[in-house]
């Protein structure tokens, strides 16, 4: 070919990604008594993308599957086939193995063809699945459901001149649609190291189902016929329709083995998912976040040369000084604005994240027999992009978890008076400064003598008077899981200990409540953004550090009275409450500070769970800095949550008030009561 | 051009020549790999950094990067820590990574064929010899070349975290 297709490539690597997410959300959103013949629609186009793309570039495993998921929702949208619980299972694996597919593309990787074939199988069976039985039944009909494959094929090729390089319609059609010898061969063909025996061992996806040995013995006749048939078009319509309705009667036939038994007549995890806000229309480009972020330094370079040109200006006098003036706030507009602009870029709405959910919790909720409803609220909180990738997994974590530890099978909900089904709410908001997301679940709540046995016996530090809150946070602890048994979904005690870990790394932090019988709340608490901070500009002696205003109630000069000495510890009584004095001059290793603390300032500051005030020389002004990463060229600095770049070029430190009261061992206690 | 280095232009041609920038520590000549510099500036104030060791002077802000400053002569105790407006900085590229060193003087750059250097003795130099490539002499004068990424990526100079160490070992 001489056109390079290569650098088409990426393009149709972020489409296709798109196309299947789309895919998956259309089909966790369709309700199985009433399909929206819209939703079914867009399925349809989007396999149909898929397809046409894959074939163009001759990337034959995408091509055979969407080819049959095509089929199936074709079907489906021109209502000659009842979409069941078991068809979209099936279908959402086979985005899945789509995905995979896809990846491996991308990584130019070992394609998995048994998986294909596997998935290619699977979805035939469910078209042909109300056939056979049908087969069985009435010999008359037999195979008449089969032609319609052929057909649909014929008026695709027509079409999309996709498949021009590919054998011809017959050839093309056997591929993934009929028995296992026309698909070994072709695939030999296609792969030349995929051993044909061995492969199918690998299939038995149906080896249990009783109906097993008659898909394929079915498929083999009817591939006699599908080679030479010009199929009779109509008639299938009427066939179709028994086909279906006995199908519908009889799923465990050919269920997958995942389902649990009698899962399929009851309505499952009902979900309500935010609209989706955005409407498809609006017009958009990609842009590479690594030109956002380029972007947004060269932004925080201007607002530092703003500064620079400002203090110059300052040397200026007379006519020039008041025309400068004036010139130079309208620059600093300017630049406020663009950077404002520029971090909006970056935003990007909660249902990201979110979206992913009603998959994770429907097929967990399978798996374990159990009836939850999720619940999204706020999937329109914007946060930082950086943000949303390194929350994904945590909240996969905790979400899991609500499900697995904390909401009962539906016999024990009943029992306890609860509804059968359960709810896992999962909701964000914006607070401020914070994001706040909040993971909620109806289940039995945290058990307390659990985990204080389990902590009892990891050799933990408890007591048996402490507060419920910080019992709770000991399931946070690393090796920690009070689950009776071990499941594949978790358990292990690998976990939690890394989501407060993960959370804390994005300047976050996480807090449990929960009442054992009515629930647990997981919240995590982050920064709008990663890279801008309103921070207070503090300084002892020559060195600026930044404290952040979220963790700011107040600054003041401490009055001699207020001052008390506790062991060697400075307390300052303020508001009623005896406050911890940490002195910034010792934290830092700054010599020649002011120490004498009414001669000084404390900031009183709080964190999740502590509160204290830092010792320092003198406030000198609020401001609004860029976050420039530490790590970027040196390591972590304990105390230290990342740098800045003030006004005259010199470089600040922001603190980390979290990681300072640890570091200064404040109790986590609010308040030290016990000085007389 | 003097006729010695004429002569050993002519032997570059022959042979797989490196660059080396030299400069001065102390009493001693040094010279580290030319393709690890990114530039060579004068000294600036420094932001220091809580609990860092001594010879970690700080971070500055080159053109929006937090770089670390370190001083070559206080962590391995030569030369006098003065600095002025003389005292020179060169920015190195390691692995990505920036990092500036504070050396005395930066003299020249010179080329060294590999037969040119001579192993590095065991002792009498202030650097650890694992971190050296070898000693060379140019015009009588003794040269240590050294191995810049490993200095700057072991665990001695402890730069960066002991994560990053393994990820990059």
């Amino acid at each position: 070919m001489s056109v390079d297709m290569s650098q088409f490539f990426g393009v149709f690597f972020e489409e296709s990604h798109e196309h299947l997410d789309d895919m998956e959300h259309l089909l966790m959103e369709m309700s199985l008594d009433d399909p929206d013949i819209e939703d079914l629609n867009s399925i349809f186009r989007a396999a149909h993308s898929i397809k046409g793309g894959s074939g163009v570039f001759g990337f034959d495993a995408l091509t055979g599957l969407t080819h049959v998921m095509e089929n199936i929702l074709d079907l489906a949208r021109k209502d000659e086939l009842v979409m069941t619980k078991v068809i979209v299972d099936q279908l959402l694996i086979t985005v899945d193995t789509l995905k995979g597919i896809l990846t491996c593309y991308q990584n130019e990787d070992e394609i998995d063809w048994a998986t294909i074939e596997k998935d290619t199988k699977a979805l035939e069976a469910l078209l042909s699945g109300g056939d056979q039985a049908d087969n069985a039944e009435d010999e008359n009909e037999q195979g008449y459901g089969f032609y319609k494959q052929p057909v649909v094929d014929d008026k695709d090729n027509e079409a999309f001149g996709f498949f021009e390089p590919q054998e011809d319609d017959g050839e093309e059609t056997a591929f993934g649609f009929f028995d296992d010898e026309d698909d070994d061969s072709n695939q030999t063909k296609d792969v030349a190291q995929n051993a044909s025996s061995e492969s199918d061992d690998g299939f038995g996806f149906f080896d249990d189902a009783p109906g097993s040995d008659q898909v394929a013995n079915g498929g083999s006749d009817n591939s006699a016929n599908g080679q030479d048939a010009k199929a009779p078009i109509e008639a299938s319509k009427a066939v179709q329709d028994v086909a279906t309705s006995i199908k519908k009667d009889q799923p465990n036939n050919n269920n997958s083995p995942k389902s649990t038994p009698a899962s399929d007549n009851k309505p499952r995890a009902k979900r309500k998912t935010q609209a989706r806000s955005e409407s498809k229309e609006s017009s958009s480009i990609r842009v590479d976040t690594g030109k956002i972020d380029s972007l947004v330094n060269l932004v925080g370079e201007l607002v530092i040369t703003q500064s620079m040109i400002k203090i110059v200006g300052k040397e200026v006098h007379g006519e020039t000084e008041e025309k400068l003036d004036g010139a130079i706030d309208e620059l600093s507009r300017n630049i406020r604005e663009i950077q404002e602009a520029v971090m909006s870029m970056r935003m990007l709405p909660m249902s990201f994240a979110f979206n992913r959910f009603p998959r994770v919790v429907r097929d967990l909720a399978d798996k374990l027999g159990k009836n939850v409803n999720l619940v999204i609220e706020g999937g329109a909180t914007e946060i930082d992009k950086g943000l949303i990738e390194k929350l994904v997994d945590p909240l996969t974590h905790l979400v899991r978890n609500s499900i697995d530890h904390g909401v009962e099978t539906p016999d024990i909900r009943e029992a306890s008076g609860k509804l059968a089904e359960g709810t896992v709410i999962l909701a964000a908001e914006q607070r401020g400064g914070s994001i706040i997301i909040t993971i909620t679940d109806d289940g039995a709540g945290l058990n307390r003598d659990k985990i204080m046995e389990k902590a009892i016996k990891n050799g933990l530090d408890v007591s048996e008077d402490m507060p419920d809150s910080k019992v709770w946070s000991l399931i946070f602890e690393p090796g920690f899981s009070t689950a009776e048994q071990v499941t594949d979904v978790s358990g292990r005690g690998v976990g939690m200990d890394v989501v407060r870990r993960n959370i804390e790394g994005i300047g976050g932090a996480v807090e449990i409540e929960s009442h054992q019988g009515v629930g647990s709340v997981f919240t995590i608490r982050l920064p709008l953004t990663l890279a801008i901070l309103d921070g207070m500009c503090v300084s002892v002696k020559d060195q600026t550090f930044v404290v952040p205003l979220t963790n700011i109630i107040e600054s003041m000069q401490p009055e001699k009275d207020q001052l008390k000495t506790l062991s060697n510890d400075n307390l300052l009584w303020v508001r009623d409450e005896y406050w911890p004095i940490v002195p910034l001059y010792k934290l830092m290793g700054i010599e020649g500070a002011q120490q004498d603390p009414t001669n000084a300032i404390v900031v009183l500051v709080e964190t999740s769970r502590k509160r204290f005030a830092i010792l320092v020389d003198e406030l000198s002004g609020q401001q609004q800095v860029v976050i420039k990463s530490l790590e970027q060229h040196y390591k972590r600095v304990s105390g230290v949550a990342g740098a800045t770049i003030m006004g005259d070029g010199s470089v600040a430190m922001i603190l980390d008030v979290e990681s300072i009261a640890t570091e200064a061992n404040i109790p986590i206690e609010k308040e030290v009561t016990s000085v007389s | 051009m003097s006729a010695s280095a004429q002569v050993s232009e002519q032997q570059t041609e022959n042979e797989n020549k490196r660059e080396f920038l030299t400069f001065v520590l102390g009493d001693e000549n040094y010279a580290l790999d030319i393709m690890t510099v990114k530039e060579i500036r004068g000294y600036e104030q420094v932001t220091k950094i809580a609990n860092a060791p001594d010879y970690i002077k700080g971070v500055i802000n080159l053109r929006g990067d937090i770089v670390p400053i370190i001083d070559l002569r206080i962590k391995f105790n030569v030369g006098e820590v003065t600095y002025n407006e003389f005292t020179i900085v060169i920015m190195l590229v390691i692995e990505d990574r920036i990092v500036g060193i504070v050396v005395d003087e930066v003299s020249d750059v010179i080329k060294v064929g590999d037969s040119e250097i001579k192993s590095p003795p065991e002792f009498g130099v202030a650097f650890d010899s694992a971190y050296l490539h070898g000693l060379t002499s140019i015009k009588e004068q003794m040269i240590i070349l050294i191995n810049i990424q490993k200095l700057i990526k072991s665990n001695d100079l402890a730069l960066y975290d002991a994560a990053t160490e393994v990820e990059q070992a």
